[in-house]
């Protein structure tokens, strides 16, 4: 056989049952991604003879005597495509995972399916951006601008990764060829709870190109939690690295380490488990019932689960003045139950790593992952080595979303290369990511809400009962996150919260964008529409009656004994005026039937800017000879644009322009410590950091550069590169000469405690049309108001924020992962869990607040997670506005939303 | 995905190359059903496209569509002026929860043999009367509506080793007025329900519902019926429990929709006579 891959002639024969995807990726096209492995997602976008295919699909015996364009092809040698370009100039991505298979598709489409990109489209995922900018970019838009000129600070300036990736150049996770590689894959429980009595590695091991099964009795006698925190107290012990206890399906039993991933599955298939089946509760409210098998009976408090008897992993529970009265006394009042459903990141890059022992014993990990230090961490606890024996780094990670937020596969990675000797890869298929990484957590929240005849707010209650299933990694800081800002925005005499998280024998729930925000805001701001409709006051002028404003304390009980989030800068009251007049100012929409009946609605989210306890960032920047610098942070770069802005603030310090700063990122053999690209953190938190270690460094240079002229210091000031004194010009090499005449390399460092804290809004607001037949439903217009302070990079966060819109689209109108009887995922595909494609998101009007904030890097506050939030209330509203029904379960599907409007409507 | 269990993959070129079907056995015709989910109870692969089946053969009375022909091979089919019926290929390729460019590789016969409620293949061909041909595994031929080829969700008159060779449209059928309706949970997702109405020379109106029934349901009326016959027919005819429940809709929504949709084919078949 013969193959001719962009122009190169390869006689390598495939596997019988061998995909091109994995073909063309041995053959050394890492720009061949795997999303889904089903041919879902389009990630794997290749093209045959010239036309797309979907690589994963096509047997790669298939591909013989035909020519494959791979992405590293397609702009023929070293050179770039028009339409690569183009993506580079409209920024259509952010973790760029999906890139190569968009760009590769989109070169296909003819003039009709450009006119028709949601049809066209509807075979390519894209998780982060909500589509705008890769519309953008086969418009031919530009929206960056040029890097050279002016302060970096506060401009569109581009991704610095982005020519690589329209390449299919940037390494993700898996992108690398390592010798003498082996390969795990795991055996899965099939039952919701089990003890396993013996396992029988007999047959497994005889399998040829074996080398190791690794059970629970292979694993260290050592209780952990997967969810990564700067304070592990935050979360319960109550994971083992392989247990003897299976409290899911779908959790792992047993590892098989062999020489191909075909010999693993056959390995893994001809384990033999003895289970010793346990009773097993799938309902939240039935485990915290008495009577329910304790899922985590052998824990205790000393394990910070709360009450294992009762299966409560963490609760809260307290009340500011007296909700009882402020109901009583209440001109109006409203009680409602609202759920949310199962939802998973769906990051297109799956959960996974490399691990290796180097000659000087050192355990490397390269892993998919939002927490390189934590993890590291964790590993030389679990395993009992020196933190400088364990390095953990990841490469370009292909979409997080707070799902890799979790210590999933380094565990397992590190007893494999361990146990072998050997380099091991673990890489999870989408099917695993689905039955056994992490979800939302599903909650059931009941609000209380009253307000006196003015409008004024006089009792606030929320019942929260939030589903953490198995293992409780995030349970109590997604809870306890869950019923604070989304009531401390609002000025209440009186609130009671009491929220309570339980284990349940299913996947489970983890960090995720939002982190409790989204499922509780469905409530709380329905409440606060509901009260304002039977006052007949307007939804906008029902919350300015009730927000907080600079000054107000910000109150949800049982109250926070952290007390350093303060108002650094505030533009609630701006997003708010932004929406409204972006919804007033243009109600057309196309023609629509009777049938469609139309609403508006709003819903407003607070964020802390930095998660509570603790959020750490050690940065360093050094001069390089050449007058560039070289900037290490340890925040991970996973499409969220941190490394954009990272340079752009140095930049700025420094007087010189983004592409003198060398980016080292997310490694922990670079030092320090960095706490983690959660909790919204990379920019307000590393961002200061970066800001600190630059500033340090210019004052170095500035010092250095009078030494040499003799010159007073408070004088001289850094400009396009150089130091100026007075008429004194030194170029940024002339000090780098200097000072390594002298020995010295001039270097800085700076770092950030992630405190204090500070506070943004988001504002998000809708038309709908409902189909009052069909149950249809059309958004007609979305806005949000953002208040993200200074904004470092326009492009970049308004991308941030309809990338959050999207998603949370999702969540509100599709995403529903099922879980059956027997505790089952039953929708593990693409296919039955609908991530929204181009045809599924509006366009998004976005607008910024004018505000500068006093704690975040100069004047930025954090925009990632936010933007997610207020989007399912606000579409609650509107369709509440549109029906006069007020539907209390997401996702507001048709067939769900069908029968109460048939109900009402006939 | 790669189907690791895959041992061998046989490439007959005509009828008589073909082996003796054993356990472990997968026709593979475009692969994009059988390459997208793990298979491990395969090991061997019978490619069926060196049997170079002429995807579609236009005669006198039918249009021939092999089971190997692709869905965008048959999309791009040329049809005569008269076959007033060809804007169903494209409304029922577009139908497809997948994307124009799994088109180029899934094939017609495939989608019928898969024998989803949401195969829009078999929508199409049962619509337009088509007939199966199928290879039996013990030799022979045998002949069957695609109406009556699908039996349930997932579920066929496949035996084991039998082969779908081609599926045959009366050209009579591609000549009738038809309207087609589809809904979706999502803008272009996977159809819920499906319904396609025909008019024949004669005036026969013939509804043809499939997706949201397990199977496809196919309703004959001499004449366009009024309203309420056409809703009493359907409701009589399809108990509750032939609606199909999954994650892309739930059975009442199915039922009512396919109501809905179904007025509104006659409503189109009636106004535009």
């Amino acid at each position: 056989m013969t193959f001719e891959i962009n122009g190169k002639t390869f006689s390598n024969p495939p596997r019988p049952g061998q995909c091109l995807r994995t073909f063309l990726r041995e053959l050394g096209h890492p720009g061949v991604k795997k999303g889904c492995d089903a041919g879902d997602c389009g990630a794997c976008t290749v093209l045959l003879d010239g036309e797309p295919v979907h690589s994963c699909l096509i047997p790669a015996f298939r591909a013989d005597g035909h020519a494959v364009t791979t992405i590293e092809g397609f702009g023929g040698i070293g050179g770039t495509h028009p339409l690569q370009r183009a993506f580079l100039d409209a920024q259509g991505f952010q973790c760029g995972f999906c890139t190569a298979g968009m760009i590769l598709t989109c070169a296909s489409l003819n003039q009709a399916q450009r006119q028709d990109l949601a049809a066209a489209l509807k075979g390519n995922i894209c998780r982060c951006t909500g589509y705008r900018s890769i519309q953008d970019a086969l418009e031919g838009t530009t929206n960056i601008e040029d890097a050279a000129a002016g302060p970096a600070f506060g401009r569109s300036l581009p991704a610095p990764a982005g020519p690589l990736i329209v390449r299919g150049a940037a390494p993700y996770t898996f992108d690398t060829a390592i010798d003498g590689l082996l390969h795990i894959k795991l055996l899965r429980s099939p039952h919701a709870h089990a003890r396993i009595v013996a396992i029988d590695k007999t047959d497994a091991l005889k399998v040829a190109g074996v080398h190791a099964v690794l059970t629970h009795e292979d694993a260290p006698d050592c209780l952990f939690s997967t969810a990564r925190h700067e304070r592990d107290w935050m979360d319960p012990d109550d994971t083992r690295v392989l247990d003897t206890i299976v409290r899911f399906v779908g959790q792992k039993v047993a590892a098989v380490v062999a020489e191909s991933e075909a010999a693993a599955e056959d390995a893994c298939r001809r384990l033999k488990v003895d289970y010793e089946i346990l009773p097993a509760v799938f309902d939240p409210i039935a485990a915290i019932t008495d009577g329910a098998p304790p899922i985590h009976g052998d824990k205790t408090t000393m394990h910070r689960v709360a009450n294992a008897a009762r299966n409560i992993v963490a609760e809260t529970h307290g009340e500011f003045g007296d909700v009882a009265r402020g109901l009583a006394e209440a001109a109006v009042t409203y009680e409602g139950t609202f759920t949310t459903q199962r939802v998973q990141h769906a990051a297109l890059e799956t959960h996974g790593g490399l691990a290796w022992l180097d000659a000087s014993g050192v355990l490397n990990v390269r892993s998919s992952t939002q927490v390189p230090f934590l993890t590291r961490r964790a590993l030389a606890g679990i395993f009992k080595l020196p933190p400088d024996k364990v390095r953990v780094f990841c490469e370009r990670v292909g979409g997080g979303f707070g799902g890799k937020q979790e210590m999933l596969v380094e565990d397992i990675l590190a007893l494999a290369a361990l146990r072998t000797g050997r380099p091991v890869k673990l890489e999870f298929t989408r099917e695993e990511q689905f039955i056994a990484t992490s979800t939302r957590h599903p909650m059931r929240v009941t609000v209380k809400a009253g307000a006196d005849s003015d409008g004024r707010l006089t009792a606030l209650q929320l019942d929260v009962l939030s589903n953490t299933g198995a293992y409780g990694n995030h349970a109590g800081p997604v809870l306890f996150h869950s019923v604070s800002e989304c009531i401390s925005v609002y000025n209440c005499p009186n609130k009671k919260v009491d929220a309570v998280a339980c284990y349940t024998n299913t996947l489970p729930a983890g960090a995720f964008r939002g982190y409790g925000l989204p499922q509780t805001l469905i409530a709380v701001e329905a409440a606060i529409d509901e009260l304002a409709r039977q006052l007949g006051i307007s939804p906008l002028d029902m919350r300015r009656r009730n927000v907080v404003r600079p000054g107000d304390p910000m109150l949800s009980p049982p109250g926070s004994e952290y007390h350093d989030v303060k108002y650094g800068s505030y533009g609630l009251d701006q997003c708010l005026d932004l929406v409204e007049h972006a919804m007033a100012a243009d109600a057309s929409h196309p023609p629509l039937s009777t049938d469609w009946l139309i609403g508006d609605g709003i819903a407003l989210t607070m964020i802390d800017t930095v998660p509570p306890a603790g959020h750490i960032a050690d940065c360093g920047i050094k001069l390089c000879d050449d007058g560039r610098f070289e900037l290490t942070v340890g925040t991970a770069e996973f499409g969220n644009g941190t490394s954009t802005v990272h340079r752009q603030i140095a930049a700025t310090a420094l007087a010189t322009s983004v592409d003198h700063i060398l980016l080292r990122q997310s490694d922990t053999a670079h030092g320090g410590h960095d706490t983690g690209a959660y909790g919204s953190a990379g920019i307000f938190v590393a961002g200061s950091a970066t800001q600190a270690a630059a500033e340090n460094l210019a004052r170095d240079l500035k010092a250095l550069a009078c030494q040499m002229i003799g010159s007073d210091p408070s004088v001289c000031v850094l400009e396009a590169d150089h130091a100026v004194c007075g008429r004194q010009r030194l170029p940024y090499t002339e000090l780098a000469r200097s000072a390594r005449a002298g020995g010295q390399t001039l270097q800085a460092s700076g770092t950030s405690g992630g405190t204090p804290r500070s506070v943004a809004f988001n504002v998000q607001g809708f038309r709908v049309a409902v189909n009052k037949g069909t149950g249809a439903l059309k958004i007609l217009k979305s806005v949000q108001a953002a208040d993200a302070g200074r904004v470092a990079n326009p492009m970049q966060c308004r991308g941030q924020v309809e990338g959050g819109v999207a998603q949370s689209l999702g969540a509100a109108l599709y995403e529903e992962l099922v879980i059956d009887d027997d505790g089952r995922v039953i929708n593990p595909k693409f296919r039955d869990y609908h991530v929204p494609s181009f045809a599924d998101v509006p366009r998004t009007e976005v607008y910024f607040a004018d505000t500068s904030d006093s704690v975040g890097p100069m004047g930025a506050k954090s925009m990632s997670e936010s933007p997610y939030n207020p989007v399912a209330a606000a579409l609650g509203n509107a369709i509440a506005d549109a029906t006069g029904i007020r539907f209390t379960d997401v996702p507001f599907k048709p067939d769900r939303l069908f029968p109460a409007l048939l109900k009402k409507f006939g | 995905m790669d189907l690791n269990t895959i041992t061998e993959v046989v490439r007959p070129l005509s009828r008589a190359q073909l082996p003796v079907w054993t356990a472990g056995d997968a026709w593979l015709a475009g692969g994009t059903w059988l390459f997208s989910e793990p298979q491990v109870h395969l090991t061997r692969l019978i490619d069926l496209a060196e049997l170079n089946w002429p995807g579609l053969t236009i005669g006198d009375t039918h249009l021939s569509i092999a089971a190997t022909c692709t869905v965008a091979q048959l999309d791009a089919l040329a049809c005569p002026p008269d076959w007033m019926a060809a804007p169903l290929i494209n409304q029922c390729c577009r139908a497809f929860l997948a994307s124009f460019k799994i088109w180029k590789t899934a094939t017609v016969g495939g989608n019928i043999c898969m024998s989803l409620p949401a195969g829009p293949m078999i929508s199409l061909t049962s619509a337009l009367d088509g007939v199966c041909t199928i290879w039996p595994a013990r030799g022979g031929e045998r002949t069957i509506p695609v109406v009556d080829f699908v039996t349930g969700d997932h579920a066929n008159v496949l035996a084991p080793g039998d082969l779908l060779r081609q599926i045959d449209i009366p050209i009579a059928a591609l000549k009738r007025r038809s309207a087609f309706r589809q809904i979706s949970l999502t803008p272009v997702g996977r159809s819920a329900a499906l319904l396609i109405g025909s008019v024949a020379n004669n005036g026969t109106f013939t509804l043809t519902i499939t997706a949201s029934t397990v199977r496809p349901v196919q309703l004959s009326f001499p004449a366009l019926p009024p309203a309420d016959q056409l809703s009493d027919t359907i409701l009589r005819r399809i108990a509750d429990g032939l609606y199909h429940a999954d994650v892309h809709g739930r059975p009442l929504w199915r039922k009512h929709m396919t109501l809905r949709l179904a007025e509104e084919i006659r409503d189109e078949l009636q106004a535009h006579p």
